[in-house]
């Protein structure tokens, strides 16, 4: 077992153990820390297929960054649409 | 491998595995939340350790501290959900996710063998002399495949049109009371706090052409800044009204575009820079790009009283 194929791996469990998440959880912010988790195995996948090259591979680096910056975008607004979903029910509610 | 080198491995991954089982599974949302922060440190320590320092500064400032302050506020203004699953079908999917595991792990495991030569990071290389910058990462990001990186300020532009869109109607009252004071100590730490964090802004961005950082990484600290000041109530609230912070966020996607445009109008094409100029031409798509993405982060950060002051 290489350094790079126990990331590997760990990058898959962490998908995996996302994806369980997001289809078992009941609370959306749950849920919304699944998909997190889930981007963040392919990120580590990711980065470990770029260790195995010498002097680590800066194209698949420069997509890892990309990807963390439309993750926050992605998880902010998901988060908006929660607050925005949560006061339409209080609103019916009430 | 080292037995030191084992013993840190298994250390960083044992501590994300049951950090993010944690998060997740965990009872309390406070909990969770302190958990996926703990979670992100990490991760960044990990990317340090497979030489991806560039990922490591992104990941602590982005993914471990702006998420998890969204989230905190999303936690503060929304209630606590029960979580419940059923006791008897949770080892059955347990069980499941084991075995896509296995499955999964038998074919991944042979993408592992070393590379020794390349295509694409040769060819990186081998240009890194014509992108106008030193560091490989910048000049994937800004150079060869600019197109990326414009798409994805373009990405962060519609979120932020699209979190303004979502809920502007009917907002709560602001209530001053469940905001607590900040905390004295607070106060006095982000005053000394804040002008750090806007000098280590500066010179990620300035040290992006040599080394590792760059717009994003040095956005996302002077975000960072900004969000504390707030926290702390030493910044007023910020309109989105103000023409100002409208042209904070625009000037980046604007000026590359417009670069772009110009390239491929007047020059060879596409986002094909000048010889000569790439260099000033970075320098500029970088700093604007920095001013636009601290302004995004912050207000999709600390965004929310902003529309119930209007």
């Amino acid at each position: 077992m290489t350094a790079v194929s126990t990331y590997l791996l760990t990058g898959m469990a962490l998908f995996l153990v996302g994806l369980h998440g997001l289809l078992t959880l009941q609370s959306m912010l749950r849920r919304i820390i699944a998909v997190n988790l889930m981007g963040s195995g392919v990120f580590l996948v990711l980065t470990a297929l770029a260790a195995r090259v010498p002097d680590a591979d800066p194209v698949l680096h420069a997509l890892v960054v990309t990807g963390l910056v439309v993750s926050i975008s992605a998880t902010a607004l998901a988060l908006r649409l929660h607050g925005a979903i949560q006061r339409h029910r209080e609103d019916d509610d009430s | 491998m080292a037995i030191a080198e084992i013993i840190l491995d298994a250390t960083l991954i044992g501590l994300l595995l049951v950090m993010g089982l944690g998060t997740l599974h965990t009872r309390r949302t406070g909990a969770s939340i302190a958990l996926f922060a703990g979670f992100g440190m990490i991760l960044a320590l990990v990317w340090a350790r497979l030489g991806a320092p560039d990922l490591a500064l992104a990941e602590a400032a982005i993914g471990a501290g702006l998420t998890s302050a969204l989230l905190l506020r999303a936690a503060s203004i929304t209630e606590e959900e029960e979580i419940s699953i059923p006791a008897r079908r949770q080892w059955l999917s347990w069980l499941f996710v084991a075995v896509v595991f296995v499955w999964l792990a038998l074919h991944v495991i042979r993408l592992s063998t070393p590379v020794d030569s390349p295509s694409l990071p040769n060819l990186v290389a081998g240009h890194l002399a014509d992108s106008g910058v030193d560091h490989p990462v910048t000049a994937v990001l800004l150079n060869f495949r600019a197109w990326d990186t414009l798409l994805e300020l373009l990405v962060l532009l519609l979120a932020l049109l699209g979190f303004r869109q979502v809920a502007r109607r009917n907002q709560h009252p602001y209530d001053a009371d469940s905001h607590p004071a900040p905390w004295p100590l607070l106060k006095a730490w982000s005053r000394s706090l804040a002008p750090l964090l806007v000098v280590t802004g500066m010179y990620l961005l300035w040290r992006g052409s040599e080394s590792a950082g760059g717009a994003f990484q040095a956005g996302a600290v002077l975000a960072a800044a900004f969000v504390l000041l707030r926290l702390s109530g030493q910044l007023p609230v910020v309109h989105w009204s103000r023409w100002t912070v409208r042209l904070a966020a625009l000037v980046g996607p604007a000026l590359f575009l417009t670069v772009a445009g110009a390239s491929a109008l007047a020059g060879e094409g596409w986002l094909d820079y000048p010889d000569g100029m790439s260099t000033p031409l970075i320098l500029l798509i970088e700093a604007a790009a920095t001013v636009s993405i601290a302004v995004t982060l912050a207000f999709l950060v600390s965004g929310e009283e902003e529309d119930i002051a209007e």
